[in-house]
């Protein structure tokens, strides 16, 4: 197993090496100049084109990149071309709420799927099933904008229980922390429960037809126990499949949701960096979202040999 | 019951947010970027700047240059030779006195960069420190407009900085932000893109008169100023109307019913003139590389659909053909009623008689502000009912910034016409407007080639005499409009909006927050 892991976290090195490749290519590709951003449309074009040599941007590509992958491996993912701080504080200041974020909204959102799931699953055909399945198509199909907005409204400007916008961390005040991140979370784990919850009532029901459930049954087994500990368990591999994989979904919704709650994450930093055609935060960004997607698959793959002792790697 | 009442009380304590009377909370029109208010033209970067830097002149409502930083000054009889005295007890934030030299080494690097500044160190023989306080500047001819260069509000204000910062080379963003503002910079607390703090300048010593438009006394009267960064206006509006935040500087016209019926927020248009949106053609390449074409165009185009598609109701926006602005010291009526109206009629008989071909007229539309996105379609369709070939090409302003530097034809990644939008004071008078340049394919994206424009300006900036000045920029005016330089599509304020606990705000061009007062409760 320790083996497994290590050749994976290896083998991630020419994954991040592609990333690395193919977004340098397609900012340097896309339209825009950091210099005129900066300089502003009054900038002559003497003094820009001496901005542009002063920041490196009129070096050829393959250099441009050379020197910035040379930089990356030692560690060091550059500086802003705005406000002049190390990419890598920039995004340390930012990794908070993100992951605040994503830990709630991942912890929410199995609490309320799995139940889900299984209660669908278990009322298979009946109204049970029906409604709840019918709230998850809601909140898949329902957008995270949309969900926010309808929140804020009520319960932040007509109830007064949340705050509007802002985040205060877990460390300077819990109960503060609870309040600020209630709403975003719930707001983002709506898509995720539909998801994980339809996937734990397919799973289920295709394990209830199986063989050894008709033997737990026939052994005397109760209905949770046939549930819990027989289905559940052998179901679990599609599951932590769907809610690995739909980690990516959940980047790209701490993007929109962090802006419409004005939390002060990576997802916001993403959106600033595009707009302000920050090259060296951009790609930090994209580097580091793209370690984290990894590591997240490498964390299902190792799960599945936890839930289902058949899978040995 | 008591402790229950205990207990809610010291819930709502902890829950609540910290509420200080003297911490001010505001949200800006953009995220500030670059923290150089000289390298950068940003408006968020200048609004930066007046907080924590002072000026040596300022523009009063009235428009007219007063002393800042300046104690007292001198011109001689030729025009020529300047003498400037600080004012005593200025000092930077960290306590070092301000000085004539750290006045020159400003003055130096905003002459690089700004267009009176560069028009200004054109003309300079030598500009020296005299003593600690007074430095002197001679110029090699007659300048009429040193002063008013010095107190320009807008484009690049004369921000002073400690010589050791104005020595940074101009293509590169100062690192020391140290002023000698009403407003000091708190760098630890900066949070790009998050929060800015500033805190009050115990040390500034303001000057006596009242504070009147940029100029006078700079009082702080809040501890702190807390810039809170919200991309979402929706969310913006939310907070100021929960009073989570104090100030919000643009309320989007869309989202303006809900605070103006709100009791508890007050709104305005700080910024009377407001915004002059306008559009260039390129000279460089068919269509309007033929002067009966470019004409043919501002003929088609009129401002009033325009206006109504941005802006619909009539009281958000003014109609103004003035090229240097409306409700400006010259503002003129020459030529103006060709970009109010639109005269298809007319733009179809210039056509003809230009042997127009149908030639792509590619204009470049602005989608990520509003106000701009909503120009792009109507313009097009005017110019398709006049008889041109248009297609757009929607992008963000960025990406137009440097889509339009590109001097090709439009079948190589080319253009015809760009839309933009400078704030009034901006392109008040023609040493400052970027609008009227025509200096050839070195020039400012348009590359019109009209030395009749640089002669004009050249006499504008000798002539002292303001009703001279005058005539120069009527005439001017005529020129732009008879060659097809660029047309103005009226003027808009933006909506600022606080809540009713704020005081004291200066109605200004940039927003500025000396004077202003943050009550408990009101």
């Amino acid at each position: 197993m320790i083996f497994y892991i290590l050749r994976r976290i290896v083998a991630t090195i020419p994954v991040m090496g592609v990333v690395a490749l193919l977004v340098f290519s397609l900012l340097y590709l896309a339209p825009g100049d950091p210099a005129v951003i900066i300089a502003g449309e009054s900038a002559s074009t003497e003094q820009l084109e001496k901005m542009r040599k002063d920041m490196g941007l009129d070096q050829p590509l393959p250099v441009q990149f050379a020197k910035w992958i040379g930089k990356v491996a030692s560690g060091d993912l550059g500086t802003s071309l705005h406000s002049g701080k190390k990419v890598s504080e920039m995004i340390g200041a930012r990794v908070g709420p993100t992951l605040s974020l994503a830990t709630v909204t991942i912890l929410l959102s199995l609490i309320l799927a799995i139940p889900m799931g299984i209660f669908a699953a278990w009322a298979r055909g009946r109204w049970l099933d029906k409604s709840l399945m019918s709230i998850a198509v809601l909140g898949f199909s329902t957008p995270v904008f949309v969900v926010g907005y309808v929140l804020i409204f009520l319960f932040s400007v007509k109830a007064g229980w949340f705050p509007v916008q802002g985040f205060t961390p877990i460390s300077e005040n819990p109960l503060r922390f609870l309040r600020t991140v209630t709403l975003p979370a719930f707001t983002l784990s709506l898509a995720y429960v539909a998801l994980v919850s339809r996937i734990t009532r397919s799973s289920l029901l295709e394990m209830l037809g199986e063989d050894f459930i008709r033997t737990a049954r026939a052994k005397g087994a109760s209905e949770r126990r046939v549930l819990l500990r027989h289905a559940l368990r052998n179901a679990a591999v599609p599951i932590l499949t769907v809610a690995g994989s739909a980690a990516a979904f959940l980047i790209g919704g701490v993007v929109v949701t962090e802006s419409v709650f004005n939390l002060p994450g990576m997802g916001r930093l993403v959106v600033e960096s595009v707009l302000a055609r920050d090259y060296p935060l951009i790609q930090g960004l994209i580097l580091l979202l793209s370690l984290v997607y990894i590591g997240i698959n490498l964390l299902t793959d190792i799960l599945y040999s936890v839930f289902d002792p058949r899978i040995r790697y | 019951m008591k402790h229950r009442s205990l207990a809610l009380a010291l819930m709502a304590a902890v829950l609540s947010g910290p509420a200080c009377a003297e911490t001010l909370k505001i949200v800006m029109e953009s995220r500030l970027g670059n923290l150089d208010p000289i390298l950068s033209a940003s408006h968020q970067t200048r609004e930066h700047g007046y907080l924590i830097y002072d000026t040596l002149f300022a523009e009063d409502a009235q428009g007219q240059a007063q002393p800042q930083m300046i104690d007292e000054y001198s011109v001689s009889e030729d025009g020529k030779t300047y003498r400037f005295k600080l004012r005593e007890g200025l000092a930077f934030h960290d306590g070092a006195p301000v000085t004539a030299k750290d006045a020159v080494a400003s003055i130096k690097r905003w002459g690089q960069r700004d267009r009176m500044g560069l028009a200004i160190m054109k003309a300079t023989d030598s500009l020296e420190a005299e003593d600690d306080s007074t430095f002197v500047l001679k110029l090699n001819t007659p300048l009429g407009v040193v002063i008013d260069a010095f107190a320009k509000p807008s484009g690049v204000p004369l921000f002073i900085m400690p010589e050791a910062a104005a020595a940074t080379p101009i293509t590169e963003a100062i690192t020391n932000y140290v002023g000698s503002g009403p407003f000091k910079f708190v760098e630890d607390e900066y949070s790009p893109g998050v929060k800015s703090i500033y805190v009050k300048n115990e040390d500034y010593k303001p000057r006596s008169e009242e504070p009147s438009g940029m100029a006078g006394g700079k009082v702080a009267k809040v501890e702190r100023i807390e810039r809170i960064e919200i991309a979402d206006p929706l969310t913006a509006v939310n907070s100021l109307t929960e009073g989570e935040v104090d100030f919000m500087q643009n309320v989007p016209l869309d989202l303006a019913p809900l605070v103006e019926g709100n009791e508890e927020i007050t709104t305005a248009h700080l910024d009377k003139a407001g915004y002059q949106y306008g559009y260039r053609l390129n000279f460089l390449h068919p269509p309007f590389d033929n002067k009966l074409v470019r004409q043919a165009a501002l003929y088609a185009v009129g401002q009033k659909e325009i206006l109504q598609a941005q802006f619909g109701d009539a009281d958000n926006y003014q109609a103004c053909g003035a090229i240097f602005g409306c409700g400006t010291t010259y503002e003129s009526d020459v030529m103006a009623d060709i970009a109010i109206e639109a005269q298809p009629e007319k733009a179809k008989a210039l056509l003809a008689e230009a042997g127009y071909n149908g030639e792509t007229v590619l204009l470049l539309h602005v989608t990520d502000n509003p106000a701009m996105a909503a120009v792009g379609p109507v313009m097009a369709q005017q110019l398709r009912a006049a008889g041109f070939n248009v297609e757009m090409q929607a992008m963000d302003f960025m990406t137009m910034l440097s889509r339009r530097a590109s001097q090709e034809a439009v079948d190589k990644g080319g253009w015809s016409i760009f839309i933009t939008s400078w704030q009034v004071p901006e392109v008040s008078d023609p040493v400052r407007s970027y609008m009227i340049v025509s200096e050839g394919t070195k020039g400012y994206a348009g590359w019109g080639d009209v030395p009749a424009i640089d002669q004009n300006i050249q006499a504008f900036l000798a002539e002292p005499d303001v009703a001279k000045r005058k005539e120069i920029a009527a005439e001017i005016q005529k020129i732009v409009y008879e060659e097809g330089i660029y047309a103005p599509l009226g003027q808009s304020s933006r909506l600022n909006a606080w809540t009713n606990k704020v005081d004291g705000l200066i109605p200004n061009g940039p927003t500025v927050f000396w004077n202003v007062t943050k009550s408990a409760e009101k």
